[in-house]
């Protein structure tokens, strides 16, 4: 083993690891589902103003479903698989899918 | 870029700008978040090489698909039609093929943490000093240009003075990679790609359905541009004429294979990405999962081009006042309410913040790995290279809003060093492709072989082209043209210069060239990484047969 891999080995080691201490999956399903709650109310009761421009389509209402529904993909995709809980002497790798 | 049309304001109001002010405070808070796990100069620099592969593969994605390649490349889809394809299918998804299933064995078993270290490794400090300087100096200049593109954008759009938006959106940036490092870089990059998409499909949606759908709108670009500007390949004959100025030839081997194989396998603001991934399988399968994205986000930039085309016919011409960077804009004010306009707004702001942020958190791992640590300030302990990188991410911050506000005021000399420094990727490949299958290449020939390409390309730019010794029809085909003669003139001096100079002792070439294997890096592969659907040479091989089907289509 060269010097570098030994130096970068060991800090390995020593590393706290963003991915075993927070997930970005909460992230994305938090702020896709708030913007899509946000998006889908301006899209319940549009004016006629803002139908004509989006070429007669309610596109907030569609945007903001889609976004509600990718929020909760992740917010589901999270509860039915968390991460493992960051495990002091496991130098391993994460859990699978995450 | 330079001239945004007035008469772009957007109809924003609160409900947009709540969208928008939200999507700053998720970003401060990710940059808040990640600061708890950073604990060493890897973590800050590399995310403590961690990751997982879906994660690091959308910000490998990302990272590339800033606003002024979404902006440009539905400019080009504009001004040259069906041809913007080739950017994407031959111009990106084989390299990324081939990074993950060739060349990222060498960079990540090697632990090298940036692609100049490989340099160092493989070649010698020559090579390395010259890779790593020019990367650095790159990198903020890149970082400035993109802040002034944001500050043009955000005017036109928003009314916000110049100065204030590169002002604030420097001060995010900073904030959010000096606390959090790569992590926070990279967990944006992932939301932005969201965002992006979130503001992209609806302007599509919309665009096609005001010009009569996709059958109604090529009739109408095929009698207004002809037959050629709805097809990928149509003129590209040698020695027939297209406005893309290229034949296939040039187009295959200029773009598709010099330019996208240096930028995609050797440009560390992309390959940082797959090097944080948690491990091999992973850091491989990065640019493979980017693939599949990338090779369909050319439909969400090139119709709203197409869109933007057919409705303005006279679009960037000297007669109209829009130019072909305006038809993203254009076609947001033009169909976008409230709600969703805000959304759109975001994912461009969000978009140009991420292409600084990737320049940022590259240029500071090069300065402190590879700049700092080894000319300047060896054996420190590992604590005060993190500090040391924070300090330095603060200082290219501040150096890309200086540059920035330079760019404001010569825009045409920023130009002109973007397209100089444009020639100094072309000769990387060469040199990084020999040195990893060509044992004998020797410690100097990585040197030279930079220097001889890159001047090999400029002269072929700036003297050949532009003085008109040989005739090319377009700066775009000249750029291809000239990518081909510095890849040739780098290998050419490489072959000759090792026939004369040492080689590598072997020993140290262990797990860095290609038949070699290091001891004891060999590791187990994790749990679950055999699956079928993880395997790299599936997926980098279904990435490329899919690119090719995406083509019949428009070469009928």
């Amino acid at each position: 083993m060269s010097e570098l891999q030994r130096e970068v080995s060991e800090l390995e080691k020593k590393s706290a690891t963003a991915a075993r201490l927070f997930d970005i999956r909460r992230i994305i399903g938090g702020l896709f589902t708030l913007y899509g709650v946000i998006v889908t109310i301006a899209g319940i009761n549009p004016s006629d103003a803002d139908l004509k421009k989006a070429e007669g389509v309610n596109i907030n209402l569609w945007t903001g479903l889609g976004m509600l529904a990718l929020g909760l993909f992740f917010l589901v995709w999270l509860w039915l698989r968390p991460l493992a809980p960051p495990a002091p002497e496991d130098d391993a790798a994460g859990p699978e899918g995450v | 870029m330079q001239s945004l049309a007035e008469g772009l304001r957007l109809p924003t109001n609160g409900l947009d700008y709540t969208i928008l002010a939200i999507y700053f405070v998720v970003v401060l808070g990710i940059g808040f978040a990640a600061r708890a796990s950073v604990k060493t100069s890897l973590d800050f620099f590399l995310s403590g090489r961690s990751l997982p592969a879906w994660v690091t593969g959308l910000a490998f994605v990302a990272a590339n698909l800033g606003a002024t390649e979404i902006l440009g490349m539905a400019a080009t889809g504009a001004q040259y039609g069906v041809a913007v394809v080739h950017w994407y299918w031959i111009g990106a998804i084989p390299a990324m093929v081939f990074l993950g299933l060739v060349m990222m064995p060498f960079y990540y078993r090697s632990k090298v943490r940036s692609v100049p270290e490989f340099l160092l490794q493989r070649f010698d400090a020559s090579a390395h000093l010259l890779s790593s300087a020019l990367f650095a100096f790159a990198a903020i200049l890149i970082a400035g240009v993109n802040l002034y593109a944001l500050s043009i954008v955000v005017e036109a759009l928003l009314g916000w003075p110049q100065w204030v938006a590169i002002v604030v959106a420097g001060l995010f940036v900073l904030a959010y990679i000096t606390v959090g490092g790569l992590s926070s870089a990279i967990y944006n990059e992932v939301l932005q790609f969201f965002v992006i998409l979130a503001a992209l499909i609806p302007l599509v949606v919309l665009g096609l359905k005001r010009v009569g759908g996709w059958g109604a709108l090529s009739d109408d670009l095929e009698a207004a541009h002809g037959h050629n500007y709805l097809t990928a390949w149509g003129g590209t004959g040698i020695g027939q004429g297209n406005p893309l100025g290229a034949n296939w030839l040039t187009i295959i081997l200029g773009l598709g294979f010099v330019l996208s194989f240096g930028y995609w396998t050797t440009n560390f603001a992309e390959v940082q990405r797959a090097l944080s991934a948690k491990n091999l399988s992973a850091a491989q399968r990065t640019p493979l999962i980017a693939a599949f994205p990338k090779m369909f986000i050319v439909f969400l930039v090139m119709i709203p081009g197409l869109v933007a085309a057919a409705l303005v016919p006279k679009i960037g011409t000297p007669g109209s006042d829009l130019t072909y960077n305006d038809a993203i804009p254009y076609l947001m004010q033009e169909l976008l309410p409230n709600g969703v306009l805000g959304i759109a707004v975001t994912g461009l702001l969000a978009a140009f913040m991420a292409g600084m942020a990737a320049n940022v958190s590259s240029f500071n791992t090069v300065f402190t790995y590879d700049i700092w640590s080894k000319y300047v300030k060896k054996g420190q302990p590992d604590a005060y290279y993190l500090r040391f990188g924070r300090v330095i991410t603060a200082i290219g911050v501040l150096a890309s809003i200086g540059t920035a506000f330079i760019a404001s005021s010569f825009s045409n000399i920023m130009g002109y060093l973007q397209t100089l420094f444009s020639f100094f990727n072309v000769p990387m490949f060469v040199v990084f492709v020999i040195g990893m299958f060509w044992k004998r290449a020797s410690m100097k020939s990585g040197v030279w072989g930079l220097l001889a390409g890159t001047t090999a390309a400029m002269v072929n730019y700036f003297w050949i082209y532009k003085q008109g010794v040989v005739s090319i029809p377009t700066d775009q085909g000249a750029n291809f043209v000239s990518a081909i003669v510095g890849f040739a003139a780098g290998a050419i001096v490489m072959v000759v210069v090792t026939l004369f100079t040492a080689p590598k002792p072997e020993a140290e070439l262990a797990g860095l060239v290609y038949g070699t294997v290091s001891p004891g890096l060999e590791e187990p592969p994790a749990e679950g990484d055999g699956a079928w659907y993880r395997r790299p040479a599936l997926l980098g091989w279904g990435a490329v047969v899919l690119a090719a089907l995406c083509y019949l289509p428009y070469s009928l």
